[in-house]
């Protein structure tokens, strides 16, 4: 061809060529053929055995299994927040996925910015707060989860101080602060917390140092809103308990771990794939949690008494049923002021943006 | 504060300063020899995942350590051959091996990422663990601790007293006239590179080994720019190094400790510290250098060209 028709098939015409070719057979493969829902998944760290990204692709795994060969699932782990992961949800949807769950908070702005490019594919995405004509939100109500694990930690403290390892002093862990908190008080009015921020989401040896610091000051239940599982280890190593967040840590420790607050993210992926196969997807923001069992508790270590656990179980069913709430007033913050007044609870907003220590917690939200 | 709160910080300093102590001697080796390495950060993470690949397959800390060695080692041949044998920019070639490290590393450990080990425990040692104040801090750790004093010493000794320590400064200092005297100016600094490559990848077996026995990515999370920082900050001189990590080891401990006893120093600030220290080191250096003596290596991060 090239022979007969150099005048023709120049580079340009022959790029024109394939192009047009390869948009013919796309969509004669999309007419004919009854496609599987291609679906996406675009993970922030390494699944691994424990932790936020493995909880996310259990829930993969469980929905492949749920319907079989009508979907037909992928994912990208270890995928950096920012520049590098606009290349991945472009990549993903320009290889033809239908619908792409992108789970860290950080690819809010790039899922946004691809969603723009392909209007005829379906995203979803986590812990976000931005929705579009095609983009939803999702996320997990861990506050629940973080309460009733206080309220377990409230019940094993001896010395009344549980020690908590935070992150970066944003409302997100200010919350679960504040809701592990709530919860040890229910159960032990006397307990108090001490903070400490370690300003990285990941540095296990920082973590660990920061776990044996509030260890020095008294602690002994420690738990962590963190990502790795340093200090559920340094709690072993010192023989003091522990409570777990993201995935079951018990683990990292065997003895002393109590209970981990989990994630479960297969209802929604669920709802979500059914909703596309049926035609009905809209974009919308959720945010599930015990009801939903999107959030959970692991199995109790069998140190924790039969009567807490109890306890623990029945808060749940009345959360979970609607007659009680986490935020519950009244509550009041670190100077004494009424945040929430009897009878009423916090809204989401409200939940969205805490900024504040309830009462017995120990000293300040560093600004 | 009472004694035990002192001994409990003192303990927490030197265990996190060891392994800036282990990195920076090993920088520090290599520096002196003429090779500026700046793949430290690619070489711990390098180390921490064989070393705990190793241990948990094989069951043995041992084996795990060796392997974070054999690793640490294998990796700066890299760079040693493409910066020193192939005479390319040792900048270029060290920031190279920095994300060549990073990502190997996290290729090799996915699998292992949420398995456990048990990792070195501490071991006391009779009596002298018993000194008031220092005791636990120098001899109630964990044995990868007491090979970094081992290690100091003897790289103290050799910078200090031997031929071998002269012949590794000469060839750093000035490469040709360490030639012109019968040196064997590559094989010199292959070998320092590779001594720094070994204490990288012991460095990253104190991590994924001894102090978080686990393999998390980016578990060194920047320990290696700041043992070269260090290196600086020491002016490359042994004994300050050790000074130095245990000095930035306490100041890491102390930023946590404040927060509990309810001080408020921004967080930010701290973090910046050790690098508002090597500018300051650096600015200084500069001075001096202008003005007389200087610390750095003469021919440090300079290409050699062997003579034909």
């Amino acid at each position: 061809m090239a022979l007969l028709m150099p005048q023709l098939v120049n580079k340009k015409n022959l790029r024109r060529l394939l192009g047009i070719t390869t948009a013919a057979l796309l969509s004669i493969s999309a007419s004919v053929f009854a496609d599987p829902l291609k679906v996406g998944f675009v993970y922030v760290s390494p699944i691994g055995d424990a932790g936020w990204t493995y909880q996310h692709d259990e829930a993969r795994k469980i929905v492949e299994k749920e319907f079989g060969d009508k979907i037909e699932t992928t994912y990208v782990e270890s995928v950096a927040e920012g520049a590098d992961a606009e290349r991945v949800i472009r990549n993903m949807a320009s290889r033809g996925y239908d619908l792409i769950f992108t789970t860290s908070f950080g690819y809010m702005n790039p899922t946004i910015k691809v969603a723009k490019m392909f209007p005829k594919v379906k995203f979803e995405h986590a812990t976000g707060y931005k929705t579009a004509a095609n983009v939803g939100n999702y996320q997990a109500r861990d506050y629940e989860g973080r309460f009733l694990a206080g309220m377990v930690a409230g019940a094993m403290t001896k010395k009344n101080v549980i020690g908590y390892v935070g992150a970066f002093p944003i409302p997100e862990v200010i919350r679960g602060i504040n809701s592990f908190m709530l919860g040890a008080q229910a159960v032990n009015p006397d307990v108090k917390m001490k903070v400490v921020w370690v300003n990285t989401w990941h540095d296990p040896a920082k973590e660990r140092e920061a776990a044996e610091s509030l260890v020095l000051q008294g602690a002994d239940v420690l738990t962590m809103h963190t990502d790795s599982a340093a200090v559920i280890q340094a709690a072993e190593a010192k023989g003091i308990y522990s409570v777990g967040f993201n995935s079951d840590m018990s683990a990292y420790g065997p003895k002393t771990h109590l209970t981990s607050s989990t994630q479960h993210w297969e209802s929604i992926y669920s709802a979500k794939i059914k909703a596309v196969l049926a035609g009905t997807w809209k974009p919308e923001a959720i945010w599930h949690g015990l009801k939903e069992n999107v959030v959970s508790l692991s199995p109790f270590n069998p140190v924790v008494p039969a009567a807490i656990a109890e306890k623990v179980n029945a808060y749940k069913a009345e959360i979970i049923a609607g007659t009680r709430a986490v935020y519950q007033g009244p509550i009041y913050d670190q100077a004494g002021t009424l945040k929430v007044a009897e009878g009423k609870s916090l809204s989401d907003e409200e939940l969205h943006q805490q900024n504040w220590y309830v009462k017995g917690i120990d000293g300040k939200i560093p600004q | 504060m009472d004694i035990s709160l002192i001994e409990n910080i003192l303990f927490a300093m030197v265990r996190t300063g060891t392994p800036l102590l282990l990195v920076a001697l090993g920088a520090m080796m290599s520096e002196r020899s003429g090779v500026l390495n700046l793949g430290q950060e690619g070489m711990i993470l390098v180390g921490a995942a064989c070393g705990f690949i190793a241990a948990y397959a094989g069951g043995s800390l041992g084996l795990g350590v060796l392997a974070a060695v054999a690793a640490g080692v294998a990796v700066s041949l890299v760079f040693a051959f493409i910066a020193l044998t192939l005479i390319s920019n040792q900048v270029a070639t060290g920031l190279a091996l920095t994300i060549f490290g990073t990502g190997l590393s996290a290729f090799l450990g996915a699998a292992y990422v949420g398995q456990t080990v048990t990792g070195f425990a501490p071991v006391a040692i009779p009596f002298l663990s018993d000194i008031p104040l220092i005791g636990t801090a120098l001899f109630a750790q964990d044995l990868l601790v007491y090979l970094s004093f081992v290690l100091f010493a003897a790289v103290f000794v050799v910078m200090r007293y031997t031929r071998l320590g002269l012949i590794i400064r000469a060839v750093g200092e000035n490469p040709d006239v360490a030639h012109a005297l019968g040196y064997k100016v590559l094989l010199v600094r292959y070998c320092a590179v590779m001594f720094g490559g070994a204490m990288a990848g012991l460095a990253g077996a104190y991590l994924s080994l001894a102090y978080t026995p686990m393999w998390a990515e980016g578990i060194a999370a920047g320990r290696g720019w700041i043992a070269l920082a260090l290196v600086v900050f020491a002016s490359w001189r042994t004994e300050r190094i050790l000074l130095g990590a245990w000095l930035f080891g306490f100041a890491s401990i102390l930023h946590l400790l404040l927060q509990g006893y309810g001080y408020e120093i921004s967080p930010n600030l701290l973090a910046m510290l050790p690098y508002v220290v090597t500018i300051l080191v650096l600015v200084m250096m500069m001075y001096r250098q202008q003005n007389q003596g200087l610390f750095a290596p003469r021919s440090l991060g300079q290409p050699y060209h062997p003579p034909k």
